[in-house]
């Protein structure tokens, strides 16, 4: 049985925020149902009681001092964006027009 | 007259230093190697010859100043296009960030300025580091200086066939599930993983941020130490680096090159000798542990049991947290915009941009991470990886009591033709088995050459303690003073 269908993959590609399109689904379906069902293995090992590990490096709770260092300028921050206006980045609309008027 | 692109980075920084060569004869001798070579190898995104030429000539003023040079000053080395140049472009193999200049240096990046390098320029990748053959760089494939035909190994296979080439004596790359060591072992270069927290990630554009460790590459050895001890150390800017000197891993070069192993104890893991590796590799690894085992190592055969989880516990565990990562590509602050025609909303042009900009590989590491994180699927998939990681790691802490340090091969496999692993996405994953256990440990990892299968490079992998990375070299070195360096056929 696929670990996974053809609009599940729809799915994750609306939440991952991927315009895919539908012969893009028809490839990815069937390639992340190989990845999935191997990836699955992991199940196999008993780990009930085995607390998880996030990160290599137990390091927590790091500080340094708080003191003024020099940073990017508006210019600096802004010359990769694709829009910017009045040392702002420029984004299309977020609300829908009906709401926003 | 001596051909300077022949010359190792120790041999380069000391005609620099001693005014036999001049910095600029140095970098001006590989930037025609690169206009030479490059149409057949494809190993830059980018050249930055002028930075190069007026980097070279500060470090020539600055001697002839009578300043005090560092310890590689002069010598030329090639980045990674994972790592943040200011002002000179960066890509990450990616269309989403095609003609970005980022505002800011990586520290990385910065200590090679301080240091007195000459950057090149930067290498091809696999987009945002997900691949291990060059060939999901959105810009084209880096042909194999071995044998055109083939891959020259992944992420990272820019910067090792730059090395192969003879285009750089350094290079730096990233390694999250082998992209520094396999790209090495496939070129017949030597690549360095340091621990995980010895190298500062400030800048090294994020790909699995518990996992991302940025490395040295070189065609010896010592240079490797060389440029790990320049680039490493703590670093304020990652709350993740570790505040701890970095172990004086040149002196371990060093030391290992007379070749002595006597009281040194090497693991051969189990799980990695059986089946799974080509022929032709095991027998290359085979007889560099006898040529080990002569020069006074002691070898026995330890056992990781969980070791064969760890290949689909990291592509649970680095998916997701790319998964996480990549949102910040948005078409808003840098990068990509498609779409923005006035009319879409916010939500439709971030999803038309990300279709377009991202390519086939990275769209589905980012799926599948969002599908382990998901609500219902998360402590089947994420949850239990965390948990092998804890079960890999233990595995490596009761190994390290008995013995100084693990070998395995490198890699499973040769270089393979290009085109012939990227129909089945999990096929090329299997190119990663043997390096991806150390990235979920944290410890530190080094790929030497160590021999050849079928006229093509084998590596040979020592894995360390964490912390440890001088032991690595040492066994690096020991072995490099016996099988020799390994050099292509003539481009």
């Amino acid at each position: 049985m696929a670990a996974i269908s053809r609009e599940e993959v729809a799915h994750l590609a609306r939440l991952s925020r991927l315009a895919v399109t539908e012969e893009e689904l028809d490839t990815f379906a069937g390639q992340l149902d190989v990845i999935l069902q191997s990836v699955a293995q992991v199940g196999e090992v008993a780990a009930a009681d085995i607390p998880p590990t996030s990160h290599s490096v137990p390091l927590t709770n790091v500080l340094r001092e708080d003191v003024v260092a020099p940073c990017l300028t508006p210019q600096e921050a802004l010359s990769g964006a694709p829009d910017a206006e009045e040392q702002r980045f420029r984004v299309p609309r977020i609300l829908d027009e009906d709401v926003a008027s | 007259m001596t051909d300077l692109t022949k010359l190792s980075a120790a041999e380069i920084a000391g005609r620099v230093a001693s005014g036999e060569a001049s910095a600029v004869e140095v970098a001006q001798a590989h930037l025609d190697r690169i206009a030479a070579v490059e149409d057949q190898v494809h190993a830059f995104l980018h050249v930055d010859t002028e930075g190069a030429l007026a980097a070279a000539r500060t470090v020539d003023e600055r001697r002839a100043a009578g300043a005090e040079l560092g310890p590689l000053a002069g010598v030329p080395v090639a980045v990674k296009d994972v790592l943040t140049t200011k002002g000179v472009p960066t890509t990450v193999g990616s269309k989403i960030l095609q003609g970005w200049r980022p505002p800011y240096d990586s520290t990385i990046v910065q200590r090679l300025r301080d240091a007195g390098t000459v950057m090149l320029g930067k290498t091809n990748m696999d987009e945002f580091a997900m691949g291990s053959s060059t060939e999901y760089s959105a810009y084209g494939p880096t042909h194999n200086p071995w044998d055109l035909t083939r891959i020259p190994g992944g992420s990272g296979g820019g910067s090792a066939a730059a090395l192969a080439a003879y285009e750089a004596p350094l290079a730096i790359g990233s390694d999250t599930g082998g992209s520094i060591r396999q790209p090495g072992a496939v070129t017949g270069t030597v690549g360095a993983k340091p621990t995980y927290g010895g190298t500062s990630r400030y800048g090294l554009v994020a790909f699995s941020s518990s996992l991302d460790t940025p490395g040295p590459c070189a065609r010896t050895v010592l240079d490797a130490a060389l440029l790990h001890q320049v680039i490493g150390g703590h670093d304020p800017r990652d709350s993740t680096s570790i505040p701890a000197p970095v172990p004086d891993v040149v002196a371990a070069a060093k030391l290992g090159a007379t070749g002595d192993l006597t009281g040194v104890k090497l693991g051969v893991v189990t799980e990695f000798t059986g089946e799974g590796a080509e022929p032709g590799v095991m027998a290359a690894f085979r007889e560099s542990v006898e040529a080990l085992a002569k020069l006074g190592a002691e070898i026995v055969e330890i056992s990781c049991p969980h070791f064969k989880y760890a290949l689909p516990a990291y592509y649970l565990i680095a998916p997701s947290e790319c998964s996480s990562n990549l949102a910040r590509f948005d078409g808003v602050r840098f990068g990509l915009r498609v779409g923005d025609d006035g009319n879409r909303s916010l939500e439709e042009v971030m999803s038309l941009t990300r279709e377009a900009g991202f390519g086939p590989e990275v769209k589905r590491r980012i799926m599948i991470g969002t599908y382990a994180l998901s609500s219902g699927y998360y402590d089947a998939y994420y949850g239990q990886a965390q948990k092998v990681r804890t079960l890999i790691t233990r595995d490596f802490t009761a190994a390290f009591e008995q013995v100084d340090a693990l070998i395995s091969p490198t890699t499973p496999f040769v270089a393979f033709p290009i085109g012939a692993r990227t129909s089945d996405p999990y096929q090329m994953y299997l190119a990663d088995l043997f390096t991806i256990p150390t990235n979920l440990y944290g410890g530190p990892a080094i790929s030497v050459p160590c021999g050849l299968s079928e006229g093509l490079p084998v590596g040979l992998q020592i894995m360390a303690p964490t912390m440890a990375d001088d032991r690595m070299y040492r066994v690096a070195a020991a072995l490099e003073s016996t099988v020799g360096t390994f050099a292509p056929p003539a481009l």
